[in-house]
């Protein structure tokens, strides 16, 4: 089974919210839509699930027009940021909504609903009410209603977003066990989310979009390891991938009249001329053969410290292993690991990368 | 800006009825005149409650609050000069930038070039001058945020600036960019900053002092350092880090042995003096090792999970029957199967009915 977008488009006012969107997806995984706000994720997501007709553009399920289906007829579910339930309801009739409006026989419904129950952790919840529960139950009773349907497509928009950053944590992980499981094995699953962190632990596909496009869809891994532009390199790293301008001659890296850097060997056979050059806080440590740079300002995170320097025009946030405390001011003696340098062209795409060596 | 001291404050919201249930219970707490605090704690532990207390939205059913010395605990909200920045973005969208930036000074009769000189001091340090004839609701949020932050500081009698949750609608690469705006203005203007949050990393990243609060009370004040390295409570070991802290029952085995498991591992924790059985291991996943060979603190252990994380690896490990989870980098090899575990003594924290052991 397979969901195939075609160039679909949606322009309401002067801004694309969709811009030539296309992708191909299928059964059994979990397709990660990741961007910032306004990027163009909720309406992606309400296009799909109907609530929104494109000006232009195909969606097919597998072969069959899926697009001009009504949304009551579609087989889609969908979690939203805020906990949506019927507070008047039980728990275990919140899950048996959708299936009492298909008029299913109660025995039925029983089966289906005690089995979503079960997968979202809330067996013996069933006659609790909906606002006896906390944030993390209530969201918890919102996935076991999409499951229920046992739809083709199961949205998630944002589903963590209001929660305990905690709580947030434990549930990524459940959500991760109950997605990989069986039950979910027909079923396409996206997700949307601002947090590179939970693309990746997640796993499956990430699509990664901004300004209403798509810039680049892949595996977790792949884009991790090769973002296709400076954008994507941004989106997918917090902190976002360090970038720098420089120049590239004699077979050297020239950032500013002190730095000079050797091309590391996934870069050999670079062009003379003007690059984009990227690293991640990981690459850019505290050496005492390096370059001089200005501290701006120290953040310790548990056993790490972020640290933002200076240097002239390049402004950067290396990341120690240890915690350590600075003045601002301070003059630190810098160092950057070129084997994790990325280098982008004028265009902002991507030319070589420490994983793939030059494209 | 002012020296805050809360004296034996405490609230209740039914102070009458015979089991006083506090919401937040007896404590003292002083901030000091330009520091730099978070309170961090999961929903409902009373953080926003203390907040109130202070900016004078909630009347502490017992205790004195001072400002440099002067008793304000009856004073209106009006009459304590807080600034408060709240989740949300409150903007006038109707006023420019720097309408908006100008507003409590207007408020307070100030002449008109006393209000330019500061609008344009405050907008230079939140780098908000070029927007300033722009219409403030055509802003993005991060924006939005700063000029919320930036009314609280056009004043000079402010005593302190409160934040609740002022970074939830913000992207996460930008966050980064406002965390660091914030601290630089706490540096410029030593102003005392207060943030509320339920995200250790955002608490950790921001704070010189965290606060950390469960059920009412606070469990430990300390630096981002102290709260990693040696949580108090078991409650603060889970709450602070990502992942949470490992914890392992077990039994004393000697002076400064513990055994769990069918493991022995050496702390650096005399026991000889524990009265409690009830006693527990507290190891953080970043400081466990994996080996190739048996060492004098090792664990054998079975890898059952690698998630890639981007710059770490997050190793789901199980040793007789204990999970175990191990942080590492990126580019560190893991063993397909078997691996032994090295627990260094100087990391391993021993905890006595939940509360750590220091001597």
């Amino acid at each position: 089974m397979s969901l195939i977008a075609s160039n679909l488009s949606f322009k309401p006012g002067n801004e694309w919210h969709l811009d030539n969107v296309s992708f191909e997806m299928s059964k059994g995984q979990i397709y990660t839509i990741l961007g910032r706000t306004l990027a163009g994720k909720t309406t992606l997501l309400k296009t799909l699930a109907g609530l929104i007709s494109p000006d232009q553009g195909t969606l097919t399920l597998d072969d069959g027009d899926f697009g001009s289906i009504p949304v009551w007829k579609r087989e889609v579910a969908m979690v939203y940021q805020q906990f949506i339930n019927y507070p008047h309801l039980s728990v275990y009739e919140n899950v048996a909504f959708p299936l009492k409006q298909r008029r299913m026989q109660s025995d039925q419904i029983k089966t289906r609903v005690m089995k979503a129950l079960q997968q979202v952790g809330l067996d013996g919840f069933e006659n609790r009410k909906i606002q006896a529960l906390s944030g993390g139950q209530q969201q918890r009773v919102a996935l076991a209603r999409s499951l229920v349907k046992e739809a083709s497509v199961i949205l998630l928009d944002e589903p963590l977003v209001n929660l305990d950053y905690k709580l947030r944590e434990q549930l990524r992980e459940e959500f991760r066990n109950i997605f990989s499981s069986e039950a979910s094995k027909d079923s396409i699953l996206i997700y949307s989310s601002t947090d590179p962190v939970e693309a990746m632990q997640l796993g499956g596909q990430i699509l990664v979009m901004d300004e209403g496009r798509i810039l680049q869809q892949g595996t977790s891994k792949e884009v991790y390891e090769n973002p296709n532009c400076t954008k994507v390199a941004q989106i997918t790293n917090d902190p976002a991938m360090n970038l720098f301008e420089g120049r590239v001659e004699d077979g050297r890296i020239i950032l500013s009249s002190e730095i000079e850097l050797e091309l590391p060997q996934h870069c050999k056979g670079l062009a003379t001329g003007s690059y984009i050059f990227g690293m991640r806080a990981a690459g850019i440590t505290l050496n005492q053969k390096g370059f001089p740079f200005s501290v701006e300002l120290s953040e310790i995170s548990g056993s790490e410290t972020f640290l933002h320097i200076r240097h002239e025009m390049i402004g950067v946030v290396g990341l120690l292993d240890s915690v350590q405390n600075f003045n601002t001011g301070e003059v630190v003696s810098v160092q950057f690991d070129t084997m994790q340098l990325y280098v982008f062209d004028q265009n902002e795409q991507l030319v070589s990368s420490p994983y793939r060596g030059l494209e | 800006m002012a020296k805050i001291e809360l004296q034996n404050i405490a609230h209740s919201y039914n102070p009458q009825s015979a089991e006083q249930n506090y919401a937040l219970n007896p404590f003292n707490m002083t901030w000091e005149d330009g520091g730099r605090y978070a309170i961090l704690g999961p929903s409902g532990c009373g953080k926003t409650t203390m907040l109130n207390i202070m900016s004078g939205i909630v009347q502490p059913s017992e205790g004195n609050l001072l400002f440099d010395g002067v008793d304000v605990t009856k004073l209106s909200t009006s009459e304590r000069n807080i600034a408060q920045v709240f989740q949300f973005p409150v903007i006038y969208g109707t006023m420019s930038v720097e309408q908006n930036l100008a507003f409590p000074l207007v408020c307070r009769n100030y002449e008109k070039p006393a209000i330019d000189a500061k609008v344009n001091e405050v907008a230079e340090a939140l780098g908000l001058q070029e927007l300033l004839t722009k219409s403030a609701s055509r802003l993005t949020a991060d924006q939005k945020q700063l000029i919320s932050l930036g009314r609280g500081l056009v004043r000079d009698d402010v005593a302190a600036v409160l934040m609740d949750e002022p970074l939830t609608v913000i992207d996460p690469d930008l966050k980064f960019r406002l965390r660091r705006q914030l601290k630089e203005i706490n540096q410029k203007y030593r102003s005392t900053l207060i943030y509320v949050t339920h995200d250790q990393n955002e608490a950790m990243t921001f704070a010189e002092n965290v606060i950390v609060m469960d059920a009412g009370r606070i469990v430990q004040v300390g630096t981002p350092k102290e709260l990693f390295e040696r949580p108090k409570t078991t409650f603060v070991g889970y709450f602070i880090g990502a992942p949470a802290m490992n914890f392992f029952r077990c039994e004393r085995n000697g002076d400064y042995s513990l055994r769990f498991g069918g493991n022995t591992i050496t702390t650096q924790t005399s026991l000889t003096e524990l009265s409690t059985s009830q006693l527990k291991l507290g190891i953080r996943s970043e400081y466990i090792k994996i080996v190739d060979s048996i060492g004098q603190n090792t664990i054998p252990a079975r890898v059952k999970r690698v998630e890639d994380l981007g710059n770490h690896k997050l190793v789901s490990a199980v040793s007789h029957d204990l999970d175990i989870k191990v942080k590492v980098h990126r580019d560190t090899a893991i063993p397909a199967e078997q691996v032994h575990l090295d627990l260094p003594a100087e990391n391993c924290c021993v905890y006595a009915d939940e509360i750590l052991v220091q001597n």
